[in-house]
């Protein structure tokens, strides 16, 4: 069904039809809708799940936690410093091996305090062990939640759903409601390896001497390793059934591209109106969207990137005293593997707009330097 | 591409009209993409909604800077702020006054169409006297003036969106469509 909502509600309405059995979480501005939605679908019993009231995000991920070593398919949602406080306990959720999956509403961090977006409240939640999906629309947000459960479980590696403060937290566009028979036939109940039960009592997370914590560790990352084969494998599916793409990146247009933007969020979106615009003018643009930034889809992204010209990385955050995060990652799948100049911009943090002229500067600075600069260029700051 | 920006005051419903026409678009097949002001808000200041049309999917998702029309739900709004800030020449202004389109004081590279929303929201008891909701029978004269889609697919979203007076409100956007003012 075809329904006009907005990207806080695409979450909520992404865990109703992924039949989440426990909600644990705490209300913070742009995120709050999408509990409170979540809280009247359980009250009205269109959603079977428990909704557990807590007292802060901390409290609300340990609750997540508690709920899915005992088997239950759980969700909480928040944004900057609600996802900061929980900091601690992402590393418990991955290393506890925990499908949960959280969206999170990226808010610049404060201060100076903010409730807009910019991405360096999930981008420091970077070595968590969380797998990490970048939206650029309600719909997406709404069928992300879906796969993530579908990844997280079969990996049993917690997920997390990105999307930008206002520009979909609070914007409300056509988004195609699947049905709940369609829903269940892609995503079956959830099946834990292992699971607290009196039945079989065992300690989970206990003192782990240096004879196994490496192996551990070990095996999480060769998990991890195996999640780009299964996103593209799940999207797939995800398309046969539903007919939308859910891929680990979303080119456009970059085929013939001399110069190919590196795009995350909305401006990936944006950044396709102006690969269009440009075109017309006879430049070959083109945009390569990452919707998958971890585990980070180093193929892919070499392979597309190594045939352009030049790479434009656009970041909405930053790594202080180094770079833009995106630009170090892009740097570093085509280290060895292609001499592409990559340029790095960083635009739009605490919310700061990204239009079509935060593009055409981005554009026209790229095409007239030869190499990039030590220096990283920054987009749209007063002077 | 048809690009609106609503004009309101906080408490007025702006955001809950944008979302009407929003739905009401989505009924005709076409795409829409609705936005509130991107921050916080306060009961009786300046408020803005955004609405952005389109035949196909939108792409693009920055904000509206040069709209082709303007919805204003309360005159007062015209002393306070300019509301014709970046409205493309030969846009429309829809707004609610008790006045005629050759009254309001506009400049002439505009069209304006008026409707006294507030009159009907009084006469179909939507909130009270002293403020009274106009935000659904604005959403029936801006369909009106713009095309942008039936009456019916109005009063059905009308039904949906609005908790209470869902008849009442129906009624209002129904009333509005007949009684705009304006020049085609």
């Amino acid at each position: 069904m075809r329904k006009v909502i907005m990207g806080n509600h695409a979450l909520s309405y992404g865990a109703m039809l992924s039949r989440v059995q426990v909600i644990a979480a705490y209300p913070i501005t742009p995120q709050t809708q999408v509990v409170e939605l979540l809280s009247e679908m359980c009250a009205d019993k269109v959603l079977d799940a428990q909704f557990i009231k807590v007292e802060s995000e901390h409290s609300a991920m340990a609750a997540c936690l508690g709920a899915s070593l005992a088997g239950a398919r759980t969700f909480t949602a928040t944004s900057a410093q609600g996802l900061a406080l929980m900091h601690e306990l992402l590393h418990w959720a991955s290393g506890g091996r925990l499908p949960v999956v959280l969206g999170n509403i990226n808010r610049a961090m404060a201060p100076g305090w903010s409730i807009w977006s910019d991405q360096n409240d999930s981008l420091s939640q970077r070595d968590t062990g969380w797998v990490q999906f970048y939206c650029g629309s309600n719909q997406e947000v709404l069928d992300s939640v879906i796969q993530a459960f579908k990844v997280a479980e079969k990996l049993h590696i917690p997920a997390m759903i990105i999307l930008d403060a206002f520009s979909l937290s609070h914007t409300y566009e056509v988004v195609e409601v699947p049905e709940q028979e369609k829903v269940d036939e892609y995503l079956p109940p959830f099946q834990p390896k292992f699971r607290l039960t009196p039945d079989d009592p065992h300690a989970f997370g206990g003192l782990t001497s240096p004879d196994h914590y490496l192996e551990l560790r070990y095996k999480l990352q060769k998990d991890m390793e195996k999640a780009p084969a299964l996103i593209e494998e799940t999207g797939q599916e995800f398309q046969e059934l539903f007919g939308r793409k859910l891929g680990l990146v979303d080119p456009y247009q970059c085929d013939d591209a001399e110069i190919i933007l590196v795009t995350s969020g909305t401006a990936g979106y944006t950044a396709c109106v102006a690969v269009d615009h440009f075109r017309q003018q006879g430049l070959k643009v083109g945009n390569l969207r990452i919707r998958t930034f971890r585990p980070f889809p180093f193929e892919i992204v070499r392979d597309i990137l190594s045939q352009a010209k030049k790479v434009a990385v656009v970041d909405r955050n930053i790594s202080y005293g180094h770079h833009g995060i995106f630009y170090q990652e892009i740097k570093s799948a085509l280290y060895g593997h292609s001499p592409v100049p990559v340029f790095g911009y960083i635009t739009g943090l605490g919310g700061r707009d990204i239009t079509l002229d935060t593009f055409r500067q981005i554009i026209e600075e790229t095409q007239k330097n030869d190499a990039p600069s030590e220096r990283i260029s920054w987009i749209g700051v007063k002077k | 591409m048809v690009e609106i920006r609503f004009h309101g005051r906080g408490g007025q419903g702006t955001v809950v009209a944008s979302k009407i026409l929003a739905d009401a678009i989505n009924k005709e097949g076409k795409y829409v993409q609705a936005y509130p002001e991107f921050g916080v808000e306060r009961r009786g200041a300046p408020v803005y909604a955004f609405i952005r049309i389109n035949e196909s999917p939108i792409y693009d998702k920055s904000r509206i800077y040069t709209p082709d029309h303007v919805v204003v739900l309360d005159p007062t709004l015209l002393e306070a702020i300019d509301i014709t800030k970046g409205l493309k020449k030969d846009g429309w202004i829809i707004i609610n006054t008790d006045k005629k389109p050759e009254e309001m004081k506009l400049p002439t590279q505009f069209k304006v169409a008026t409707i006294n929303a507030t009159q009907i929201a009084i006469k179909h008891q939507l909130g009270t006297l002293a403020a009274p909701i106009v935000n659904t029978g604005i959403v029936g004269a801006v369909v009106k003036v713009l095309r942008l889609a039936s009456l019916e697919s109005v009063v059905q979203a009308v039904k949906e969106d609005v908790p209470i007076k869902p008849e009442a409100n129906a009624a209002a956007a129904q009333d509005a469509y007949e009684l705009v003012i304006f020049n085609s």
